[in-house]
């Protein structure tokens, strides 16, 4: 057996140490990756997702500490994937999310891996996706994402998760800007954390004034749950709320979302390999190089020269 | 696709002491010098570290000390990462260590103890010439 299939095997049993093991092949996107999510793609589609972005403060990794609490008392198995920004400048990264989680990390049913976002737009890391795969492979009722404090432009989640939460808190600054323009449409769910706080209702309704001037057509209303993340108080009703939309999901819309996820992801992979090959083929035959020149010497322009080479190779 | 790897590195706290001036100190320099840090927080179990340090697939464990419990944590967390089979992964202490444990500690498979003061330039040196080469 090569090291791969033995890796998938031990994924497949839901062993910890090759679930880790295998995170970090799609992560560093060894050459193995592509055949390792090739063998346990046939596993995936059995977890439920849930993705959880807000800004940075909200209190996102003390509130899924409390709903892995509850996942178990309730007797599922969960995985967690938590994303913390990689610096542009050097490259490193402080994974500190796992601090909130820790009394879990002795749990048995449950996987907990930090992930830094190696510089990937959008709020997750490029491997999330295949790293969620993996939990999946392994036998995780529920998989949680976590993305980086976000601020309006998060929106990746959507491509890996299936039940979005967008967490607030009052007294982040200007309330409900923050999770204004996109944020705002990807919900499926509002949690008002620290609800214990005076102006939380304040926040509350400033996301339902938000929702009414949303005329569009919707089978799913998004619900807002307050909570206290620090005690757990109002986190039953949250994952309530995600069995709701779960069911929902069945019977509506679960079919189209997959639909639309192995779209996005099939462009994706077709982009990825499609531009590798072709800078592969330019650099292999040194024309790269020259027009690089070119592009420096101010002869030409990235985009005319991009298009001008494109045009050579699909002739 | 890029591929690379990246040294990810667990920064953990054992025991019963709340000061973790060091432990941030260290986690930053690794940080800037492009790592990945992991930071457990404080009062660790030896399980709680070891089970993080396998679930996160680190390369370095570094293990901050001040409480002066190290001679009964130290072994224990060595224990379990032979146990659990994480047997290539460097592990470092630094913190408040006698002189006359150090010994001890490097018999039991800590590679290296940095005092009070040490360079961080001293530490990013080290992790980068004695990180296992992984393939």
């Amino acid at each position: 057996m090569s090291r791969v299939e033995e890796l998938v095997k031990g994924v497949l049993a839901g062993e910890k140490r090759s679930i880790a093991k295998a995170i970090t092949i799609v992560e560093n996107n060894q050459e193995e990756a592509q055949r390792l999510i090739a063998l346990i793609y046939p596993h995936t589609g059995k977890a439920h997702v849930i993705g959880l972005t807000g800004p940075g403060g909200a209190g996102k990794s003390t509130l899924i500490e409390k709903m892995i609490k509850e996942y178990r008392r309730r007797g599922k198995t969960v995985g967690v994937v938590a994303v913390d920004p990689t610096s542009p400048f050097t490259g490193g990264a402080f994974l500190g999310d796992r601090i909130r989680m820790q009394e879990l990390s002795t749990d048995e049913g449950v996987f907990i891996r930090s992930m830094a976002t190696r510089n990937n737009p959008g709020g997750i890391a490029k491997a999330t996706k295949d790293a969620v795969k993996i939990l999946d492979a392994a036998g995780k009722d529920v998989i949680i994402v976590e993305t980086v404090g976000a601020g309006q432009s998060e929106v990746e989640i959507v491509k890996v998760a299936q039940t979005i939460i967008v967490m607030h808190a009052p007294g982040l600054g200007d309330e409900i800007q923050a999770i204004k323009a996109g944020l705002m449409e990807i919900a499926d769910i509002f949690v008002v954390n620290k609800a214990d706080r005076e102006n939380s209702d304040k926040a509350v309704m400033d996301i339902q004034a938000m929702l009414q001037l949303d005329e569009r057509e919707k089978a799913w209303n998004p619900p807002i749950v307050k909570t206290v993340a620090l005690t757990g108080e109002g986190v039953p009703q949250l994952l309530e709320k995600i069995e709701e939309h779960r069911q929902f999901l069945q019977k509506e819309l679960l079919h189209k979302k997959s639909w639309e996820k192995a779209e996005a992801e099939l462009i994706e992979a077709i982009r990825d390999k499609v531009t590798s090959s072709i800078i592969e083929k330019l650099k292999r035959e040194r024309r790269f190089e020259k027009v690089l020149q070119q592009i420096v010497n101010r002869e030409i322009d990235p985009a005319t020269a991009a298009e001008k080479l494109l045009n050579q190779e699909l002739e | 696709m890029q591929s690379g790897r990246k040294i990810r590195v667990l920064i953990a706290k054992p025991g019963l002491d709340s000061h973790d001036r060091g432990a941030k100190v260290v986690a930053r320099a690794l940080r800037d010098a492009g790592m990945e840090v992991i930071y457990t927080g404080l009062r660790q179990t030896p399980e709680q570290i070891v089970e993080t340090a396998l679930q996160e697939d680190v390369d370095v464990i570094g293990l901050s000390i001040l409480s002066g419990a190290h001679m009964a944590l130290f072994p224990r967390i060595m224990e379990l990462l032979k146990e659990k089979g994480l047997t290539d992964v460097l592990v470092f202490a630094g913190g408040i260590i006698p002189e006359e444990d150090i010994p001890e500690l490097k018999k039991i498979g800590i590679k290296e103890v940095f005092g009070p003061g040490t360079p961080t330039e001293k530490i990013i040196k080290y992790v980068f010439e004695n990180a296992p080469k992984r393939a």
